[in-house]
């Protein structure tokens, strides 16, 4: 006897006749939140080359390993100052509440590094909370107060972000609650969708022209960023370096969001990897390293991470679906009354599991992350939250530190290129390093 | 870059020979402090980003054509443009006046939460894009995408407007007195009530204009848009 054939298709295997099967009783493509899932090209295919006979190692727990990090020397005369190069990303008080707008302040200014706005406004919360605080202008410009750029200690131009370049924000009904709504200027529980251009402006040299509008509103004291989803990032650079800005941050493909296409998340945009290198090449080409910061962003997870990132040229990370976790997302408890209480049966009503949860966009957080819920967002005590995102930003500087040691620096920013080979030949590739064991790095001559 | 110098009371500006950053730092933080209420600025030569950034009770005069941003982000201040103005005329302004007195280029009062803004003349493309509470009159006609995603205050268009007026409007209202070419996704025309009547008469005696409000029409949106549903025209 034998038994059933089952042979699945490669082209057409399980998940794609149920997207083909979804799509067709629905009419309607997916919206998830997080970043791309799909295996890309990444830091993990990069290694360390440290210390040996040719090079001397600093002593892992005594000597000094500097962290400190300066961005918008340019032309800003209040530059940012933070005590790591790790920063949080711009997530909105919208796709979080203001609980954890309020957490992230917390443990950004406890670590001495910075948090950021996102598509929404700035809370009240987040403004106290956070010592140094980063005000985005994107396209929507939902809440955008002159108050708040006066408020802000940089300002950051948002021109598309990594997980959906090209493309504006989403914010579904269930998680525009009265103060949401209020802050936005919509209606309650509308499916907001955010512009995908600015409003008054609308190439490189008109942003030329609004950086000056902001420098000159700013009295020229506050840094201007300017963000871009990784595309054409070689030309984006540079378009934004003679544009003005003091910071250029780069979100690779690997970022996240708090509801997108999923055919967007999945393919659109380049990899975090490639697009640092092509970054990178930008700012030598116009010989602006080190007067130009450039801050990297989309799947930063780890201190390896953050090594690699600075090895291959960035003054500094910026974290967003890593501080989401380390708050707890994804987790099966959340913490009420110091206790661990589970979540499971909530990510089940959900359709999903810890581990594999990607429902920003359902408002329904089961951990109190990514939530407007009244009840849901009590799930994240902030003190807990905070506590839990200074131990993971602690360790994650530490690992980068260990690791800067280990190669002989005595300051983070002094981790280089020469430092690093690669694991694949896509990889060697895409960073512009040696394949490990050889000399070569493809597309550049031997 | 920033002027440290010590500024000197004034009620005048020649940016033929002031910077304009000695300008709108003086607005910024001293003018008020000196007791000034008024300013003249004279030769604007279609400089960017003049007037900007204003926070305090001032009335500033500008006497010819500016370029981007007049009055960008203006709270409180009353600025009047005696010629024309670039793109992005008191674009994001919170509240206050400003007075356009001739035309206007592309994305005049974007996104504007408050104040008014008045233009004698035409505006350009996407007056009033995303529109966030202000009061927009305009004497003359619209470019085209006037209004595109207003979420809120309203827009008065005493002469015609161009393609796709109010595409994808939230709860910005539109008073229109002459042709619309074509209307945006989701935009339609609606009865005037008497409170639209009301409100339009007196916008339009603040802006100093005598047109009868019983000659416009209203736009508002069909809110068809606000949730996603399998079968909405995906042509929009």
């Amino acid at each position: 006897m034998t038994g059933p054939q089952l042979e699945e298709s490669v082209g057409f295997d399980r998940s794609t006749i149920e997207y083909i099967q979804r799509a067709a009783a629905t009419g309607l493509y997916e919206i998830r939140g997080l970043g791309a899932k799909r295996r890309v090209p990444n830091f993990d295919d990069l290694l360390f080359l440290a210390a040996s006979l040719s090079r001397y190692p600093l002593e892992g727990y005594r000597e000094r390993c500097a962290t400190k990090t300066v961005l918008g020397t340019r032309f800003a005369t209040r530059p940012i100052e933070l005590a790591i190069p790790i920063t949080v990303a711009g997530m909105s008080f919208g796709a979080l509440s203001a609980r954890v707008k309020d957490a992230l302040g917390r443990a950004a200014t406890e670590v001495g590094t910075s948090t950021t706005t996102g598509d929404g406004g700035m809370t009240a919360e987040e403004r106290a909370s956070s010592k140094t605080l980063i005000y985005q202008c994107l396209p929507s410009r939902y809440g955008f107060d002159p108050d708040d750029v006066r408020r802000a200690d940089a300002i950051e131009i948002v021109i598309g972000q990594g997980a959906k370049p090209g493309g504006g924000g989403m914010l579904l009904g269930q998680k525009v609650n009265p103060r949401v709504a209020r802050m936005r200027t919509l209606p309650e529980g509308v499916d907001q969708r955010s512009a995908s251009r600015h409003p008054d402006w609308t190439g490189p040299d008109d942003l030329v022209i609004k950086i000056k509008e902001l420098r000159e509103i700013t009295d020229w004291e506050k840094p201007i960023y300017v963000k871009v989803g990784a595309t054409r990032v070689f030309n984006d650079v540079k378009l934004a370096v003679h544009a003005g800005a003091d910071v250029i941050v780069v979100d690779g493909m690997q970022g996240g969001t708090a509801a997108t296409q999923t055919v967007f998340i999945e393919h659109v945009g380049i990899p975090t990897l490639a697009a640092l290198r092509q970054a990178v090449d930008a700012l030598d080409d116009l010989n602006m390293r080190g007067t130009v910061q450039l801050v990297i962003s989309g799947g930063i997870r780890s201190g390896a991470d953050v090594a690699k990132a600075l090895a291959m040229g960035a003054d500094a990370v910026a974290i967003g679906q890593g501080v989401l976790m380390a708050l707890g997302c994804n987790s099966d408890t959340y913490v009420a009354g110091g206790q661990h209480v589970s979540a499971v049966e909530d990510y089940a009503r959900l359709g999903t599991a810890p581990g594999f949860c990607h429902h920003c966009h359902t408002g329904k957080c089961p951990v109190g992350v990514t939530t407007q819920d009244a009840a849901l967002e009590l799930r994240l005590d902030p003190a807990v939250g905070a506590k839990r995102l200074r131990n993971y930003f602690k360790t994650v500087n530490m690992e980068l530190t260990t690791i800067a040691r280990a190669c002989g620096k005595q300051d983070v920013h002094h981790l280089e290129k020469e430092d690093l080979v690669a694991l694949t030949v896509e990889a060697a590739a895409m960073a512009g390093v040696p394949l490990a064991g050889t000399s070569w790095i493809p597309g550049q001559p031997a | 870059m920033a002027n440290l110098r010590p500024l000197l009371r004034r009620s005048e500006f020649d940016l033929a020979h002031d910077s304009l950053r000695d300008l709108n730092l003086y607005l910024h933080k001293q003018a008020a402090q000196d007791g000034v209420s008024q300013i003249e600025v004279k030769n604007p030569d279609g400089a960017h980003s003049i007037a900007c950034g204003l926070d305090a009770d001032l009335d500033v005069q500008i006497h010819g054509h500016v370029g981007y941003y007049v009055a960008g982000m203006n709270k409180h201040a009353s600025v009047t443009v005696h010629g024309n103005a670039g793109p992005g005329a008191a674009e994001n302004m919170m509240s206050g006046r400003v007075h356009i007195r001739g035309f206007a280029s592309t994305a005049a009062g974007a996104s504007a939460h408050g104040g008014l803004l008045i233009i004698d003349g035409d505006a350009s493309l996407r007056c009033g894009i995303s529109l966030k509470g202000a009061d927009i009159v305009v004497g003359g006609s619209v470019g085209s995408f006037s209004a595109f995603m207003a979420q809120a205050g309203r827009i008065v268009i005493c002469g015609d407007a161009e393609d796709a007026l109010g595409d994808s409007l939230y709860e910005a209202v539109i008073y229109v007195r002459g042709k619309v070419r074509s209307l945006g996704a989701d935009a339609r025309f609606e009865p005037m009530t008497d409170a639209d009547r009301t409100a339009l008469k007196a916008l339009l005696a603040q802006s100093g204009l005598a047109h009868d409000p019983a000659e416009f029409r209203r736009v508002a949106s069909a809110k068809s848009l606000y949730h996603w549903h399998a079968d909405a025209d995906q042509e929009y």
